[in-house]
């Protein structure tokens, strides 16, 4: 495969995920902190963020379904969401647990699903973009190429 | 003594410096103790300070921390720090024990508190780090932690390694390896005690 041509596409992806909100400067930071002796840095974080969403959507869901709802059980599990997804840029994940923790403090359990089914699927959407992402730099490391940066 | 254990490992690492570190020759080996219930940030975290410090030792709770540090019900003030810890970083909101209450165990124990004591925190709580800072944290730094802040956290090292072995530290500095990032034209705003966000 052109290595040109996967490095164009790469650029391209990574400046619409900027441009559309679904990464922020977080996410270029872990970037920076990728070298040769950690090539792997921020697959393994991406891993990670994954596999914990994914807890913490269950529990969340699990939560919601109580009742009546420990709105502070509810409020802990968010604030853990809202920690990682910015630790990893997760910009707009991000914004929409800020939104869930004011249907928290409210004991609005409307506003709480809600926030819920969006912040799902937010994270459907950043979850399959990163996941082409980080296809597109193992096809680029494979082809001998270099992943370019975001300046 | 604490005092004792600073002078004789910094004088041990700087002799040893070049053969076990792949930092700049003359760097005396610093132990950086992370603690954060988050994995992703515990992940994060420890690639940051690698990248200024030699060892970290990372964990998920601060009763863990305890351990590590040999203050854990039962152990003797003499035993502290063992593991010869150099700074703790430490998340603030944690379950069962906060990095508050950590940092308060921390300084009442003869041995461990000439440690500094960095507190993060992803909410900006005027009252909660004025607390911090009163109680002896040398930090509070807001989440997420960037490579900026990590590289400023090596002059309370210095500070507390220089004042424990008296050794002058006008000419020595921590070399800090220089990471992928670029140099930013304008440095972030930084009050000392305080990360302020731009």
């Amino acid at each position: 495969m052109d290595v040109a041509k996967l490095q164009r596409q790469h650029v391209d992806l990574t400046h619409a995920l900027f441009k559309e909100g679904f990464l922020d400067d977080q996410f270029t930071q872990l970037q920076q902190l990728q070298d040769s002796t950690n090539p792997d840095f921020v697959a393994e974080v991406v891993a990670l963020f994954f596999e914990d969403t994914d807890r913490l959507l269950s529990e969340l869901t699990r939560a919601l379904e109580q009742d009546p709802v420990d709105y502070k059980k509810v409020d802990a599990y968010v604030h853990q969401f809202k920690g990682s997804s910015s630790s990893i840029g997760a910009h707009r994940v991000k914004v929409v647990c800020i939104t869930f923790r004011t249907c928290c403090d409210e004991g609005n359990r409307q506003g709480c699903w809600q926030a819920l089914q969006q912040v799902k699927h937010e994270f459907i959407l950043i979850k399959s973009r990163l996941e082409v992402l980080l296809q597109l730099e193992q096809q680029i490391l494979a082809a001998g190429g270099e992943i370019p940066f975001m300046e | 003594m604490a005092r004792t254990n600073y002078s004789r490992t910094l004088e041990t690492n700087l002799q040893n410096a070049s053969q076990h570190s792949s930092h700049a020759p003359g760097t005396p080996e610093i132990h950086v103790l992370a603690v954060d219930d988050s994995i992703i940030d515990r992940k994060v975290i420890e690639r940051l300070l690698k990248t200024s410090f030699y060892k970290v030792t990372s964990v998920d709770s601060a009763l863990r921390a305890l351990e590590v540090l040999g203050i854990e019900d039962g152990h003797s003030p003499s035993t502290a720090n063992n593991f010869e810890v150099n700074m703790i970083i430490t998340d603030y909101c944690m379950p069962e024990m906060t990095g508050y209450d950590l940092l308060k165990k921390v300084k009442e124990n003869a041995g461990l508190k000439e440690i500094p004591v960095v507190i993060m925190s992803s909410e900006n709580v005027p009252t909660r780090i004025e607390r911090c800072l009163e109680e002896g944290a040398k930090e509070f730094i807001i989440k997420p932690v960037q490579l900026e802040d990590v590289k400023r956290l090596g002059e309370h090292i210095m500070n507390a390694m220089n004042k424990n072995s008296g050794v002058a530290c006008s000419k020595r500095k921590l070399e800090l390896e220089d990471c992928q990032s670029r140099k930013s034209a304008n440095r972030r705003p930084h009050i000392r005690g305080l990360r302020v966000i731009a």
